[in-house]
């Protein structure tokens, strides 16, 4: 019942959060985002880290096309529900005081949270599939009505773009649904059956299709051309939406709907997937480097990182499964850190270019501070949370072929020289007659960001509570590559 | 007090000091943050020197795991300590030398604003480095490996409104990185190879030589150029002299730059089954200590001979590694902790006095000026140019003797390195302290000997540069060779395999003889042209010959470096940026969807509107399916 809550509290929250009068919007949708995250720690302390699928929630909805509302919670699932509901508190407070029409704004907000929370909880296909695409609904109007510069275009394109791999996606779950014996259901056992039951080309099929749909959510070069702009356009909240939480869908795609479905297809094609995530390590990071503006960079950046997470994954090697889920967490985090960095220096300043900027250490030092940590998190400094999946990842990586993972390890290198360079653009050096009067964090902006800092440090020193949590559950999803019946 | 709760609190103190300083740095004055910052590494000191003893009177070596730190899939990785003979010494050094040098800085760097955030940062590389040596796996000392790196780069770019130095800073940081990403892999392999990253687990399972344990060990040396400026990742360390000069002294000589040379120690059996990479790092070591060397010949600045003298001496303790003489090389490594500390510690008192005047053309006959500084600062040069009985005589010539068993070339190469370090060391005493003055009158008047607080961990350095040597005195002069002794358990797995072949002590005698007659005639040869000639170097725009601007220019490998690396590769990001990203793949995609669109037009053409136009259609539609099924 827990993971019925999780869903329609914010969803219930958004509605109310539309009727209320502007000035109230922000702290009611704050409490219910705090509710929210409450009931996600109450689920937290009751999951049995043994165990596999919990708080299941199963009930027929329509009957005639074999769907049902099935829900649930295993260790992959939690670590992401709770990334989610850990963010969300913190993005509603971001915005709080500085946005047009809070009421609707907040509201979005809040029912974004509940699709994303639908799907990673979703055991259902055709639920998995209703709460991708509602998921899609609130980010594009906050980026159509709040974003900046040329948005509707840039919009329109991230729409149209992602919606062609969704629809994609569905079109291989009818045909694993199809494929389903007796009347048919959606229901994810029956659709993992059918998948691994099927013969190499159905597979291929399906691992193109839905690979595709995943690619672009998080995306993988070169499906990523919608990105930078996209994040760069929407406001912090948006792009931080789509950054910290939304990818991790297509990751989790992968992880949850991909690898287990279409095991001989995974095996077979898997490296053509690996092979462009590594592309994408070192093409995006250097593109990030000639970047000039602040946060086209971090976005460049986050399809770096994201590059190895789904390099890693695809090694289907446990240990680096574990990394990669781990990695998506460390990855919501900082990268929520830093575009709220960059949000905070571009707000004051009034630009993002950072041949503009300077010296700003000198006249916020809390605030430079607070970016060394998130960018030392960012380049994976062991003992913070960064190093431990990127290890483990390269780790699975090497694994995997030695050389890919040498290539993708050069994100290691090639991370120090566009963040270092941004840092010391931004934050070293003197000030200039734009920065001077740089003010340090106000209260509302360290509360937010210190909460930030010292998971980013805490989970660097002690990974294993996360990495305890995922175990079981990636243990039970790779089993299938352990079954000679399906390879 | 168990030794449990003493090995974990060794590296705890100084991340206290670094936590409690860092955090509330704002409301301590200076002398309580000074306190507590030199305060935690003395007390560190005091538990590593009752360690010491422990292990003197002949304790195993202490192995402890404090509890897992990651554990994933089949991999894991403990929090677990290690203080053996080899960790032991490392300790010694790092908390002596360095609670030393934290005495220095509070002097140094009284006047400077920052002194609060300059302790934080000391105590956490002290942290850090203890981490590096203490560590029983090679993802804990990868830690400390990175950790130290990241404090390097803090502090080399300490004072950060000046963006040189913050170049500085980046560029140690990035090459640092490109050997640990090396390391990495070769741990990742290790991993993979002998399914643990434990020490303890994995060095019992290395007993035969094979490829992949070339590539391990040649991925770690990697690593290890990388941090201990090895050719070619050497460029940064010159540069990291932007930082205050205590920094210089503690992690740019006496500790961090050795973290290569421990590493290769630590893994002395996995070097042992591979001579090529043995063979590697004798060459990269030869030819490291040789043209470092060489470059600091012309140098000016008083700092930067002595970086490349550092790097010329870290190529030195390699080629002991290369031939297999580790207990050499970590005693080596000990005595230039005493005396390269020392002089880049007698350095910044000279810069102290001198206003921050690092140029030794604009220095000269400063020994009456400030003579506990020229005193100790002579007994660091005595100490690296090998006069018995100073520390370095003992180790250098402990070193090229066992580079002379391994091939005669290799001595000669090592000598010709240390004949050199002679006459540039003895260059910049006389240049500094010798003759009549060159600066200014202004600054003359001015120069004054440093406070109590700097001179003392001169005096104390002085004397270990004087005494340090002992611990290693060869059979040849009637020593014991304490510390290849003491050290003997940590390399015996590795000396089982090499044959054992001693020179004659007759050879020995020559060799020794040799290299101490061609010191004097170096001495005598600076002497000549620095005191008798009182030659000056040329000024900084005058026209040099070629030989002399190409070494002064440090053979241009930094412009090299920028021209064959970092520019092509900016130019190939920025063929990714406009060509590639733009008029590529984006061009591409929004090419699908415009083509998309002229279908749409074309397919929308079909609904015009005209009934009969409609009839048209579904009669040829009729006509085609008849068609079709008579066909069929």
């Amino acid at each position: 019942m827990l993971t019925v809550v999780l869903i329609v509290l914010p969803f219930v929250a958004a509605l109310l959060a539309l009727r209320l009068p502007q000035q109230l919007a922000g702290r009611v949708a704050f409490l219910a985002a705090l509710a929210e995250l409450i009931v996600s720690v109450v689920v937290l302390f009751h999951f049995d880290k043994t165990g596999g699928l919990q708080f299941v929630f199963d009930k027929h909805w329509i009957d005639s096309l074999g769907i049902s509302f099935s829900v649930g919670i295993d260790g992959i699932s939690l670590l992401l529900v709770l990334l989610t509901t850990v963010l969300t508190p913190g993005i509603i407070l971001t915005a709080w005081g500085d946005t047009s029409k809070p009421s609707s704004y907040f509201s979005l907000i809040l029912a974004m949270q509940a699709a994303l929370v639908g799907v990673f909880v979703a055991q259902d296909g055709f639920l998995f599939y209703l709460f991708w695409e509602m998921a899609l609904i609130p980010i594009y109007f906050i980026c159509l009505n709040w974003g900046g510069e040329n948005r509707g275009k840039i919009t329109l394109k991230f729409f149209i773009y992602t919606l062609t791999g969704s629809l994609l996606m569905l079109v291989a779950l009818i045909l694993l649904y199809v494929k389903t014996p007796g009347t048919h259901t959606f229901a994810i056992q029956a659709l993992y059956e059918a998948g691994r039951s099927m013969d190499l080309p159905h597979q291929t099929f399906v691992f193109a299709t839905m690979f595709l749909a995943f690619a672009i959510k998080m995306p993988v070069f070169p499906f990523h051309t919608w990105q930078p702009d996209t994040y760069t356009v929407a406001p912090v909240q948006g792009t931080m939406l789509l950054s910290a939480i939304m990818l991790k869908m297509g990751i989790y795609g992968v992880i949850r709907w991909l690898i287990p479905m279409v095991p001989l297809a995974v095996k077979e094609w898997g490296m053509i997937a690996i092979i462009l995530s590594v592309i994408g390590i070192v093409y995006a990071s250097c593109i990030a480097w000639v970047q000039k503006d602040f946060k086209r960079l971090v976005a460049y950046s986050s399809i770096a990182h994201v590059g190895l997470i789904s390099a890693g994954t695809l090694t289907l090697n446990e240990t680096g499964m574990q990394g990669a889920i781990i990695q998506m967490i460390s990855h919501g985090v900082i990268v929520f850190g830093m575009f709220y960095i960059v949000e905070i220096v571009s707000a004051r300043t009034h630009t993002r270019e950072m041949n503009q900027l300077g010296g700003i250490r000198n006249v916020a030092p809390i605030l430079a501070t607070a970016f060394s940590v998130i960018m030392l998190g960012s380049v994976a400094l062991p003992f913070t949370s960064g190093f431990v999946g990127e290890f483990l990842l390269i780790n699975s990586l090497v694994h995997y072929q030695l050389w890919l993972g040498v290539v993708a390890g050069l994100t290691m290198i090639l991370s120090v020289v566009y963040m270092f360079r941004a840092f010391q653009k931004t934050m070293l050096g003197e000030t200039n007659t734009l920065t001077a009067s740089v003010g340090d964090l106000t209260r509302q902006e360290r509360f937010v960001l210190y909460p930030i800092v010292i998971l980013i440090v805490l989970i660097g020193i002690y990974p294993q509570p996360l990495l305890d949590i995922s175990a079981t559950a990636v243990k039970n999803l790779l089993s299938v590559y352990l079954d000679v019946r399906f390879l | 007090m168990s030794v449990r709760t003493m090995i974990f609190l060794v590296p705890l103190f100084p991340l206290l000091g670094f936590l409690l300083i860092g955090l509330i740095r704002k409301r301590l004055t200076r002398g309580f943050a000074t306190l507590i910052g030199s305060g935690v590494v003395f007390i560190s000191f005091i538990f590593s020197v009752i360690l010491f003893l422990k292990l003197l009177n002949g304790a195993e070596p202490f192995n402890v795991t404090f509890a897992t730190w990651i554990y994933a899939g089949n991999f894991s990785a403990d929090f677990g300590l290690l203080v053996d003979p080899l960790s032991s010494l490392m300790l010694l050094i790092i908390t002596g030398v360095g609670f030393l040098i934290h005495v220095y800085s509070i002097g140094y760097m009284w006047e400077d604003e920052g002194i609060n955030r300059f302790f934080s940062y000391l105590n956490l590389f002290v942290f850090f480095m203890l981490l590096l040596v203490m560590g029983n796996n090679y993802l804990l000392m990868f830690v400390g490996w990175e950790g130290v790196g990241l404090c390097s780069y803090l502090l080399i770019g300490f004072w950060f409104k000046n963006q040189p130095f913050n170049h500085a800073a980046n560029k140690a940081f990035i090459m640092n990185r490109i050997g640990d990403l090396a390391l990495i892999v070769g741990v990742v392999l290790i991993f993979i190879n002998y399914e643990s990253i434990s020490y303890s687990i994995v060095f019992p399972k290395v007993t035969i030589g094979e490829p992949v344990l070339t590539a391990i060990t040649l991925l770690l040396f990697v690593g290890a150029t990388g941090k201990s400026a090895q050719i070619p990742l050497y460029t940064w360390l010159p540069d990291a002299m932007a930082g205050p000069t205590p920094v210089s002294a503690l992690i740019h000589a006496a500790t961090m730059v050795t973290a290569g040379v421990y590493m290769v120690a630590r893994n002395n059996i996995m070097y042992a089954l591979s001579p090529v990479s043995m063979e590697v790092i004798l060459v990269v070591g030869l030819a490291t200590a040789l043209f470092a060397a060489t470059i600091a010949l012309a140098q000016n600045d008083i700092k930067k001979v002595l970086a490349y003298s550092t790097v010329s001496q870290l190529g030195l303790m390699f080629v002991a590694l290369g031939v297999g003489a580790y207990a050499s090389g970590i005693f080596h490594m000990a005595t230039h902790a005493f005396f390269k500390a020392l002089l880049f510690l007698g350095a910044g008192s000279v810069i102290h006095a001198m206003h921050h005047e690092q140029d030794i053309r604009k220095m000269g006959g400063l020994k009456k000026y400030i003579p506990i500084t020229f005193f100790t600062f002579l007994v660091g040069v005595l100490a690296i140019s090998g006069i018995p009985p100073f520390a370095g005589f003992f180790s250098k010539d402990d070193i090229l003797a066992k580079a002379f068993e391994h091939s005669p070339v290799a001595w000669a190469v090592a000598a010709i390195a240390s004949l050199l370090t002679v006459f540039y060391m003895f260059r910049l005493l006389f240049l500094t302290f010798y003759g009549k003055t060159r600066a200014s009158e202004h600054t003359i008047q001015h120069v004054h000997e440093s406070p109590l607080s700097m001179t003392v961990p001169l005096i104390a350095l002085a004397a270990l540069s004087l005494l340090g040597g002992f611990m290693g005195v060869p059979e040849l002069l009637g020593g014991g060779n304490w510390i290849g002794n003491f050290l003997s358990p940590v390399f015996a797995q590795a000396h089982e395999l090499s044959a054992e072949h001693t020179l004659s002590h007759a050879t020995e005698f020559i060799l020794m003889g040799l290299i101490i007659g061609f010191t004097l005639v170096m001495i005598a040869l600076a002497y000549v042209r620095y005191i008798s000639k009182a030659h000056v170097p040329a000024a900084e725009n005058a026209k040099l010959p070629f030989a002399h601007q190409t070494i002064y220019r440090k053979y241009y490998i930094d412009e090299l470096y920028d021209a064959v690396v970092v520019k092509p590769l900016y130019w190939l990001a920025k063929l990714f940026d406009i060509v590639v990203e733009k008029s590529g793949i984006d061009r591409l995609v929004n090419l699908i969807s415009e083509s998309l669109n002229d279908w749409g037009v074309v397919i929308g053409r079909l609904q015009n509107g005209h009934v009969g136009y409609y009839i048209f259609v579904m009669a040829i539609g009729v006509v085609l399916v008849l068609a079709y099924s008579f066909l069929k």
